[in-house]
């Protein structure tokens, strides 16, 4: 017989919470075993952070990195951020011709790439975006500050950024 | 030898000096105590680990951490407040909440319990009608619609629950046929089981009575977050905010205290000379079985709809405490 469709003529919860008391005291019965076992029984959701480190999934969005060789200042990036906090300044650059007597070649050359993160909102409009291949999201997630200032990666330090972007993710060249 | 008035008036300064030492000790004492007990057991049962580092080991400082905290913040009053009125609020609220360690038996001799009034329980749920005043003064002064709402929500709450806390109650006084807290403990001695038995009625009201009182989940409509804000405690900060923390953990224990010495029959059990100094632990073991269920309930239920908090009150709960009272009255003229 299906009861769910009557009135509850008590207006008040009924018995499914005993349901809920359940659950929630299994539940401390199994971390408890958890912590008290060293991890061997039990379970818990949650690890001890600074003392122990999560590996992150290889396309968790941590950290945003940038090949300078790949970019040619073209601020579709800067120009896509929804928060402006990607600062881009650049300048052109004269290469030798290629065959003698032809025109000298131009070469579009970063002199400023910065990332604010106090501003980022880790939306990955900019690595969409990019034309060239030369923004990666990295699943690093150890670089919070004790000020605003040091949240400014500059172009360097998101060059270093680079080395953890996990195999396969990289530029495919 | 006989004192004279000059010493006498000394003794009684000295003596009023240490209890306000040991009140000023223990009530901050219990409070962490069961704060702690609430922070770990909240943890595990939402498969945390709780506060771990405080203190080297199992995070036991967390508390005192916290105090400290409290003790350095600003303490904001806004200014459209009404300032003698926001700053005794707390006060009033924690005065109720110490009135009712007066009345807990902890042991059967003189020196067990603070004071062994005549009208014990009868004194208990009077005194600690004084917090929903200080609870209305808050949401009041507070000059502030969130606080305002909390504060009345507050007081229709604690004066709806008030009735069935009493009724419920009536059935153990009826049987034990005192109303002072060593009375009662020692009827159910005498008797030689609890009052448990007979008025489990009576304990499953008082302790659902006694949830809606201390306004904790799933009774937390007057501060309920999702609503209010923090309700009258939006505007409170610091030390004053510490205060209606401390209160509420120091109500838990004594009403979990009154609940043991009504129903589980206090400081005695089974087959153990009552007057031994085991008596005050058996005590805070039964108050923690109560405190446990009370930590249990709040974080595992959903917080009620404010219709179906009065409707359980004034529908459901009083008429079956008074039903309660009815047979228990007859039973003890009949049997």
């Amino acid at each position: 017989m299906k009861l769910s469709g009557l009135r509850n003529i008590t207006g008040l919860p009924k018995l499914g919470m005993l349901t809920g008391m359940r659950v929630t005291f299994t539940t401390m019965l199994r971390t408890w075993a958890f912590n008290l076992s060293g991890g061997k029984v039990g379970l818990r959701a949650t690890i001890n952070y600074p003392v122990v480190k999560e590996t992150p999934v290889p396309r968790a969005r941590g950290v945003i990195a940038l090949e300078q060789e790949a970019c040619t200042v073209c601020m579709l990036c800067a120009r896509s951020c929804p928060d402006w906090c990607i600062y881009i300044e650049g300048h052109k650059e004269l290469k030798p011709p290629t065959r003698p007597g032809g025109r000298a070649r131009a070469r579009a050359t970063l002199d400023r790439f910065d990332i604010d993160y106090a501003l980022c909102m880790y939306c990955g409009i900019c690595v969409e975006v990019c034309p060239f291949d030369a923004l990666f999201w990295t699943p690093e997630y150890e670089y919070s500050e004790y000020d605003m200032g040091p949240m400014m990666h500059d172009m360097d330090r998101l060059q270093d950024w680079m080395e953890t972007v996990p195999a396969g993710l990289g530029a495919q060249s | 030898m006989t004192l004279g008035p000059m010493t006498l008036g000394l003794v009684f300064w000295l003596d009023l000096g240490i209890k306000l030492v040991v009140v000023a000790a223990v009530v901050p004492l219990i409070g962490m105590v069961i704060g702690y007990g609430e922070m770990k057991l909240s943890a595990h049962m939402q498969s945390r680990v709780g506060p771990y580092f405080a203190g080297g080991r199992y995070g036991w400082a967390q508390l005192i951490a916290d105090g400290v905290k409290f003790i350095q913040k600003e303490d904001i009053i806004p200014a459209e407040a009404d300032r003698p009125v926001f700053k005794w609020a707390p006060a009033l609220v924690f005065l109720g909440t110490m009135a009712l360690l007066v009345i807990i038996p902890l042991h059967p001799s003189t020196n067990g319990i603070v004071r062994d009034l005549d009208v014990g329980i009868f004194y208990a749920l009077a005194i600690s009608s004084v917090s929903t005043i200080g609870v209305l003064m808050a949401g009041w002064s507070s000059a502030n619609k969130y606080s305002m709402i909390g504060g009345l929500r507050a007081a229709g709450q604690l004066i709806a629950y008030e009735l069935p806390l009493v009724l419920a109650t009536v059935g153990v006084v009826i049987q034990a046929g005192t109303m002072s807290m060593q009375g009662i403990v020692q009827a159910q001695v005498a008797q030689g089981w609890p009052f448990l038995l007979t008025q489990f009625v009576g304990f499953a009201i008082f302790m659902i009575a006694a949830l809606a009182e201390l306004t904790r989940l799933p009774f937390d409509m007057p501060i309920a977050e999702s609503e209010l804000v923090m309700g009258y405690v939006t505007e409170y900060s610091g030390f004053r905010f510490l205060f209606f923390f401390l209160a509420e953990f120091t109500n838990m224990f004594s009403m979990s205290a009154i609940a043991a010495t009504l129903f589980l029959g206090g400081y005695a059990l089974w087959g153990l000379d009552p007057a031994t100094l085991l008596s005050p632990l058996i005590l805070f073991a039964k108050v923690g079985v109560l405190l446990f269920l009370m930590i249990w309930l709040r974080w595992t239920l959903p917080r009620l709809r404010e219709d179906q908090l009065q409707t359980l009150a004034w529908k459901w709960l009083i008429p079956i405490s008074i039903l309660n009272i009815l047979v228990t009255a007859v039973l003890k003229v009949v049997v």
